[in-house]
């Protein structure tokens, strides 16, 4: 039991060194490595959901070092939640790479997936804050090498863009966890949030300073307003398993903003309490209604789902930014859902790309694809699914959120903006669904050879949360309003890791 | 000391900023290694500035800098060192795969326009901006 925090740590870890040692034996060692580590980084990560369900947060001390000094892992509801959320796409993800011969494109793959999930694992787990710099650095690097993966002009000059911002995005990092620790003294969160609270007025504007400052970061990562430009380039030329695989990565910046502004600028902050709302609100408003015109205008339909995805990153900030229990609770079923909607269209787009050969997903006529009748009804699904229309999960998300709103003083802004972005959104899903499965050219020249869909498990799987998110709604309601009336008491956290004791080593000796 | 030590991180990152601002590729890549340095020089800084002190506890002598800027520095440079060599190889690998070294590339790709027929107009225009 004490181990537990570490395991989906240790694991991708130790999978990725060994696939990466695998190498001589061939890929197919290497899939089976990667495969079964994935299905058992799923059981391990639902079993810590369950654990994490009865009990207080649960806490790991690297080192057995007493909290303020050593770097903690903090397993609690969200980051369990997160951590399935997590462990599901990337098992979906890996199948369909699998099935679509993905890792065969370069030198690898598997390798800089097992990474890819150590980092993301994590930034989830972690309650310092400087680790958490250091597993962004992880995943950043490992994404960057997924990103890549396979090669050719469109991804290099994507992944230039990518890579840039995000250095930028360390380098602000830094700057604000070195004015945190100029001014408080320590780098443990919970450490921290006591001292914030404690803090003299004199010093409170370094302090601010520097929250905004992780803000902006945490921005860059979830793709917010400002600094949202890299997002659709990047996700729409990159492979559909990696761009799949990276709609839990706009995520880990939300999960950031929660965890470290949701515990230094909470209620108990005094002057400092909540500096960060009023910009998320307001951005993410505007971010949702950019994301929807780029929904509009987008030319492919990779590029269409990128601003989908920043457009469902929007209402999940909007919905955090609403600052209450119930809201969270309604953001949280709306993450599980745009996840995995998401990554379903990503899949999608790979079979609509190979069955329209020349013309691979750009909004052109072009002759039929094979099996346009499956593949299309598939689309209607998802696109129905990530709009918002009823029956799907994407209504119920949406609805629990406007729900949410009501009491909210600037509720009418929020209504105005999601309603009007959901219905740009659905104008533009119906003229791509048309443009691709209607508006075709007489079939004399095949596109190309019908080929099975290959990777259909994955699909499935994913979209199928489209529907299960309906029936199974109130469990499901019900476990995320645990996890966020937990994540409103911040008491429990703190308790936990300051009051936390060290095992007694008898082997340890103090140096006179 | 403190006038000095400032001063070097405000010019390293302003001239980081502006470098990072460029359009070709080599001058992001130098303005992010400064940005890099000035992020280093500000770590360090924030265990307070003291001279001939050691960072381990030492009875005889009457205090100790600060050890973890120290150790937050050493991390944060083998990270950007890393990570400077990374975009260091990929700006290589896009300029020898977008034929020039500006950071979006200038003329599009055959495989990027929508419209599989270019006009000539664009064309010649692309292959005059090869050429210069």
């Amino acid at each position: 039991m004490m181990h537990l925090p570490f395991l989906p740590l240790i694991l991708p870890l130790l999978a990725g060194i060994l696939i990466l040692l695998l190498k001589p034996f061939g890929l197919a060692a290497q899939r089976w490595i990667s495969f079964v580590s994935v299905l058992v980084l799923l059981g391990l990560n639902l079993w810590l959901l369950n654990f994490s369900l009865e009990v207080n947060p649960q806490i790991y001390a690297l080192g057995n070092w007493q909290a303020p000094f050593g770097i903690v892992l903090v397993l609690d509801q969200l980051s369990a939640f997160m951590l399935v959320i997590t462990a599901l796409l990337a098992s979906a993800a890996l199948w369909f790479a699998l099935r679509q011969n993905t890792d065969r494109l370069g030198a690898h793959f598997h390798v800089l997936f097992q990474i890819q999930l150590f980092g993301i694992n994590g930034a989830f787990l972690t309650g310092d804050l400087f680790n958490l710099f250091v597993f962004f650095e992880v995943l950043l690097l490992a994404s960057y090498g997924l990103l890549l993966h396979g090669g050719g002009r469109l991804k290099t000059r994507a992944g230039l863009h990518y890579v840039a911002i995000n250095l930028i995005g360390s380098t602000l990092f830094l700057f604000a966890v070195g004015a945190l620790y100029g001014i408080l003294g320590t780098l443990n969160m919970a450490d921290l949030a006591v001292r914030i609270a404690q803090l003299p007025a004199s010093e409170q504007g370094v302090v601010a300073a520097a929250g905004l400052m992780l803000f902006v970061v945490f921005a860059i990562k979830a793709a917010l307003f400002p600094v949202y430009l890299w997002l659709p380039n990047a996700y729409s030329q990159t492979t559909a398993a990696v761009a799949a695989l990276f709609a839990i990565m706009t995520k880990v910046g939300i999960y950031a903003i929660l965890r470290v502004h949701g515990l230094l600028f909470g209620e108990q902050a005094g002057a400092l309490a909540g500096i960060h709302l009023d910009w998320l609100l307001w951005l993410s408003l505007i971010s949702m209604l950019m994301a929807a015109l780029g929904v509009v205008a987008a030319k492919a339909l990779r590029q269409q789902i990128a601003y989908l995805v920043l457009a469902s990153v929007a209402t999940l900030m909007a919905a955090i930014a609403i600052n209450s229990p119930n809201a969270l609770a309604a953001g949280l079923f709306y993450l599980i859902h745009s996840t995995f909607i998401a990554a379903g269209l990503f899949l999608l787009a790979q079979w609509i790309t190979q069955g329209r050969g020349a013309t691979a997903d750009h909004f052109i006529s072009a002759p039929a694809m094979p099996k346009a009748i499956l593949i299309g009804s598939v689309f209607v699904f998802a696109a129905l699914a990530i709009s918002g229309m009823p029956p799907l999960s994407g209504f119920m998300g949406k609805f629990l959120i406007l729900q949410a709103a009501l009491l909210h003083p600037q509720a009418a802004w929020i209504f105005s903006a999601i309603l009007v972005s959901s219905l740009l959104i659905i104008i533009a899903l119906a003229r791509s669904g048309s443009l691709l499965f209607y508006n075709v050219q007489p079939a004399e020249s095949r596109a190309s050879e019908p080929q099975p869909l290959a990777g259909a498990n994955a699909v499935l799987l994913l979209l199928a949360s489209g529907l299960l998110l309906v029936i199974f709604a109130q469990p499901i309601f019900d476990l995320t309003e645990l996890i966020a009336n937990q994540l409103y008491q911040p008491q429990l956290y703190l308790r936990t890791v300051l009051e936390f004791a060290p095992l007694a080593n008898p082997y340890k000796e103090l140096v006179p | 000391m403190e006038i000095l030590f400032a001063l070097s991180i405000a010019v390293m990152t302003a001239a980081g900023v502006f470098l990072t601002l460029r359009a070709r590729t080599f001058p992001v890549v130098l303005g992010l290694s400064l940005l890099a340095y000035a992020v280093n020089l500000f770590l360090f800084a924030m265990g307070r500035l003291q001279v001939g002190l050691p960072s381990v506890i030492n009875p005889v002598q009457g205090g100790y800098s600060d050890p973890l800027p120290q150790a937050l520095v050493l991390t944060a440079i083998v990270i950007a060192f890393g990570m400077t060599a990374f975009l260091i190889v990929l700006a290589l690998k896009a300029k020898a795969e977008l034929g020039n070294d500006h950071v979006d590339g200038l003329h599009q790709a055959q495989d990027e326009m929508a419209d599989p027929n270019p006009s000539p107009r664009a064309s010649s225009k692309a292959k005059r901006e090869i050429q210069s």
